[in-house]
């Protein structure tokens, strides 16, 4: 499985032992929470909250299963909601 | 207290309706004659999405009581159109995208009636002041405003107005 | 500039096209149903009585008096509302906004609610219940609630996202931080630093329609509701969770919406009005004042906020910081995880390619409603801060404020101040589009004055399900879950006719009811055409693959051979030069013994609606006597992506800037010190009316989203976030003030002047 680079909001950094960025073995969303929250259970709470991920700046809420292309940008933040 | 029995005249029509005193007009319209074009936004006379005519006169039908209908005229938004013609004001707020929620749309198009009958040739400003009892949310007004010129330059050149009504 | 050919080269039939609005003729004859123009056989009439305290306990609520007047059908408490939740913390305080359990948490807290025969027994109803409070203490500002000496709303409220935790509840819920770089450093490296701190008061989104519904519940565990809102979808989830229903029993019908603009996303009374229902056994129809409306409903966030702006003489910024002070009233957060001082913060500093950059947001609770989403939920107050003092670092700089923007203007691949890297993006085009506006070199006399400002907005896309179906005689019905608040009837009859290749005229689009489709997100983030949109297209699509089908049985040719093209099926090859092209309407003719029913159908997520902008300009002239600032002249420049359907775009962005102006100048939810809202309705809130605005000029630049077939960006939402700013900007330009305090309200103007005169 590829291994790419997560960033991370400073908000989320607690949960994951203080890391601003880590390498996550993924090829989806979803097997980039799973992974976390494997190592890091406290990431449960923000996912339930709801997040999202920016793939190379392009903002996914609902597509856990967009694919994570090799090399790309990856930045978990919170869900958001409009007006 | 007792209803009050009221004979009025509704868009052209003869209209027996009772009800209490205290009802407003906007209330009588929209609960007992099932006329609900004419909308409560706020019930204080603000918004002017009630309006309607009565003898001609532009009112907040909310500010008016059910029983001051007795031997009046009334016109409300049901009555604009000329069967299956629409009003040029109607046909105007559609081709210029002067509406989008359409919530205010039929007390504006009451309140622009009116202008044109008084001043066939507003100006811009004449336009804006005649409308500012009437409240939109979404349009910054800048469409109604538009439409409502365009329509007072049509109906100020009646042979064409003939022209285009006859091609509708 | 505008049009990126390397996307927008297509070909486009009618998408583009300023068509009539499928709804137009019913809204402008009356016709038009919304939620209050709803009856149902039998209907009660349902009333709410309301807290008239900030804060109290509700020691006793006795019902017995109202329940035996006549006509009274249904009395309901708390108590008849059991809470089901189940753990799940947005929906409890939803579920005890709907009503007070226990304690009242602001001015017009529901506490009880009576189902009558009519209005005036519903009315005396509510005057025989009799509540006894204790008052408590109260805070309703946003900085009094963060003193140390305040009275705390919650005492189970422990600041979260610092670490370790507090060891004392406090109205300070939540606390977020983005950002890169290092600010302190990028501080050092400044030649420049403005620092200010500023205010902005609560607003509410002023939709001329109150909240209104229809509810039937029955004894069977089913129900129906009516409703005003921008998400049956969503209202049909969340009513059926707090009620106990199973959410397939209880039907949601949409009525038209007269606006919403993020406040018709959340409940109010729909719950509560299910509730009568179900204990009277009658259809309840429940329509709030528009007092109620102001003192009970959805309006955004007062903030409070400082802003330090470094950067080099030559104009580059070397650091920015932000803190965000905003209340979300007396709960948490419209959900968990995005409280609104959050949003504020990711959008800050959105419109900059910043090497140091950090925003911290401080959610606070007070004695005030429920904050709702409001268009670009919490980004223009936090513009109004960071855009005015961009004007104030140009004016320490000497360098013109439109220019200090170009230079830092965040392009393709700057990293955002929210994290992620951008892709293509329209901030620079917009401000390139301002420099050569003709109205940036329109003369001005004297108190007049010209500003500018930028703005930014997410955009999302979300749950869609689209039905597309084809009748025998060629015509088409869209069956879409999204709300229409805006004309999306029309651009997403648009899109299925130039898909299928027919005129727009053929196409007839609905909005089902929950029965009758999927899951739909609500209407919101910008999201109806563009989610929508992409549902039409890929339903059509897969209804062009059905039609070639059916052609290719009535040819007896394999349907490989058939292609689609301009509306017709047509059969590729030499071998098949005999064959006439067969119309949409052939097709669908023979379609009773060719297979039955046409249909397309799509099911998606279609996320990426692509990050937005816009740059808007604006000429004011201040009156120096009374402090009144009137707007001259308004222009609106924005990325659209692609205009579906122009006109209705122009309207977005021409709406969006009014509430914008009047969020600027008037509109201010006024709290007394008995913490009581002293203005809730529109004579005292004042929003803009007609003789209040100019012409509202716009124009459109089309940089395409990449991830969308035609580019579609959403359009709703960004255009309330410049005019704060463009307008506290011409006012600094007109009269040298500067206002850090929304609205810049005559006395608050005529106060700087006179601060101004005194030096």
């Amino acid at each position: 499985m590829p291994k790419v680079k997560v960033s991370f909001i400073s908000s989320f950094r607690a949960a994951l032992g203080g890391a601003d960025a880590l390498e996550v073995e993924a090829a989806t969303l979803r097997e980039l929470m799973r992974t976390l929250v494997a190592k890091y259970p406290r990431m449960q709470q923000h996912i339930d909250a709801g997040v999202a991920l920016a793939i190379d700046g392009q903002i996914y809420r609902d597509n856990w299963d967009v694919e994570i292309a090799a090399g790309a940008e990856v930045y978990l933040m919170p869900r958001l909601q409009g007006g | 207290m007792a209803a009050v029995l009221v004979t009025t005249k509704i868009n052209g029509d003869t209209v027996e309706f009772a009800c209490p005193p205290e009802e407003t007009l906007l209330s009588v319209l929209r609960n007992r004659l099932g006329l609900t074009g004419a909308k409560e936004g706020c019930s204080t006379g603000d918004c002017g999405a009630c309006s309607v005519t009565l003898d001609g006169r532009l009112v907040c039908s909310c500010l008016v009581l059910g029983a001051e209908a007795e031997g009046r005229e009334i016109a409300t938004i049901e009555g604009m159109a000329d069967q299956d013609q629409l009003h040029p004001l109607q046909r105007n707020f559609i081709e210029y995208a002067a509406l989008q929620c359409g919530i205010c749309t039929p007390g504006f198009l009451m309140a622009a009636r009116v202008l044109l009958e008084r001043n066939p040739d507003p100006t811009e400003s004449e336009i804006r002041y005649a409308l500012a009892g009437n409240l939109c949310r979404c349009t910054g007004y800048d469409k109604i405003v538009r439409a409502v010129q365009a329509t007072a330059k049509e109906l100020r050149r009646p042979e064409k107005n003939k022209h285009r009504r006859k091609k509708a | 500039m505008g049009n990126d050919p390397s996307y927008t080269n297509q070909d486009f039939k009618v998408i583009g096209s300023r068509v009539k609005r499928p709804d137009g003729v019913d809204k402008v004859t009356g016709r038009a149903k919304y939620g209050a123009d709803h009856n149902a056989p039998g209907q009660l009439v349902g009333l709410f009585l309301r807290s008239p305290h900030a804060h109290a306990r509700i020691v006793k609520i006795a019902t017995a008096r109202a329940e035996k007047l006549s006509g009274v059908k249904a009395v309901i408490t708390s108590a008849d509302l059991p809470d089901l939740t189940n753990g799940d913390a947005a929906a409890r305080d939803i579920l005890e906004n709907c009503m007070a359990r226990g304690r009242a948490l602001y001015d017009g807290h529901a506490v009880a609610a009576v189902a009558a025969v009519d209005e005036q027994t519903a009315k005396k109803a509510l005057k025989l219940i009799e509540v006894s409070y204790e008052v408590l203490p109260h805070v309703t500002d946003v900085d009094e609630a963060l003193k140390p000496d305040a009275p705390v709303i919650h005492e189970d409220m422990y600041t979260a996202g610092v670490d370790p935790r507090p060891s004392r509840p406090s109205n300070l819920y939540n606390v977020s931080e983005f950002g890169h770089g290092d600010v302190e450093a990028g501080f050092a490296g400044a030649d420049v630093i403005v620092e200010k701190s500023y205010k902005t008061e609560q607003t509410h989104q002023g939709y001329i329609e109150p909240h209104a519904c229809v509810a039937s519940v029955s004894p069977d565990g089913t129900g129906e509701l009516w409703v005003t809102t921008q998400g049956h979808f969503t209202y049909r989830s969340v009513c059926a969770t707090l009620l106990g229903m199973d959410i397939a029993k209880l039907k949601v019908t949409s009525s038209e919406i007269g606006g919403g603009f993020g406040g018709k996303t959340h409940v109010w009374i729909e719950p509560v009005a299910l509730a009568l229902s179900r204990k009277a056994n009658r259809p309840v129809k429940a329509v709030m004042s528009r007092e109620e409306v102001f003192r009970a409903s959805g309006p955004t966030s007062s903030t409070s906020i400082d802003i330090k702006i470094g950067a080099r003489r030559d104009g580059t910024i070397t650091a920015a910081f932000a803190a965000l002070r905003y209340q979300g009233g007396a709960f948490r957060g419209a959900i968990p995880g995005m409280p609104w001082a959050m949003i504020g913060a990711m959008t800050s500093f959105a419109c900059y390619d910043l090497p140091n950059v950090k925003s911290v947001g401080y959610d606070v609770v007070v004695n005030r409603p429920k904050a709702a989403a409001y268009r670009a939920p919490s980004a223009p107050m936090i513009a109004f801060a960071v855009e005015s003092t961009m004007d104030m670092l140009a004016k320490e700089l000497g360098i013109e404020p439109l220019d200090l923007r170009i230079r830092n203007a965040a392009r393709e691949g700057t990293r955002a101040c929210y994290g992620p890297v951008y892709g293509p993006i329209g901030i620079g085009a917009t401000l390139e589009a301002v420099k050569n506006h003709p109205h940036m070199r329109a003369r001005l006399k004297k108190n007049q004055g010209r500003g500018m400002a930028c703005g930014f907005w997410f955009n999302f896309g979300g749950q869609t399900c689209t039905d597309l179906n084809i009748a025998t005689d060629g015509s088409v019905t869209l069956t879409v879950g999204t709300v229409d608040v805006g004309g999306s009837r029309a651009s997403l009859s648009l899109i299925a006719a130039e898909e299928l290749g027919i005129p727009y005229e053929q196409v007839k689009a609905h909005i089902a009811d929950t029965g009758s489709l999927g899951h739909n997100d609500t209407t919101e983030g910008s999201r109806g055409t563009f989610s929508s949109g992409m549902a039409a297209i890929f339903a059509a699509r897969q209804a062009i693959g059905v039609l070639r089908e059916r052609a290719a049985i009535m040819w007896d040719i394999p349907v490989d051979d058939v292609a689609w093209a301009a509306g017709h099926a047509r059969a590729r090859g030499r071998k098949h030069s005999k064959l006439k092209p067969l119309s949409l309407a052939a097709i669908a003719a023979a379609s009773p013994t060719t297979g039955g029913p046409i249909a397309g159908h799509n099911e998606s997520v279609p996320d990426n609606a692509g990050v937005s902008f816009a740059s808007h300009i604006c000429d004011v002239e201040v009156d120096p006597e009374t402090g009144s600032t009137r707007i001259l002249r308004y222009t609106v420049v924005q990325d659209a992506g692609k205009a579906i359907h122009p006109t209705y775009v122009e309207g977005q962005m021409q709406g969006g800037a009014a509430q914008g102006i009047g969020w600027a100048l008037n509109e201010e939810y006024v709290y007394g010190e008995d913490g009581r809202l002293q203005n809730p309705g529109f004579l005292d809130y004042r929003i803009p009316v007609c003789s209040d605005l100019p012409f509202i000029d716009t124009q459109i630049l089309e940089i395409p989203n990449p991830n969308h077939p035609y580019g579609v960006r959403g359009v709703g939402e960004t255009s309330i976030v410049p005019p704060l700013a463009a307008i506290g900007n011409a006012i600094s330009n007109a009269v040298g003030v500067r206002m850090n305090h929304v609205p810049m309200s005559p006395p608050r103007i005529l106060k700087e002047l006179e601060r101004r005169d005194a030096l």
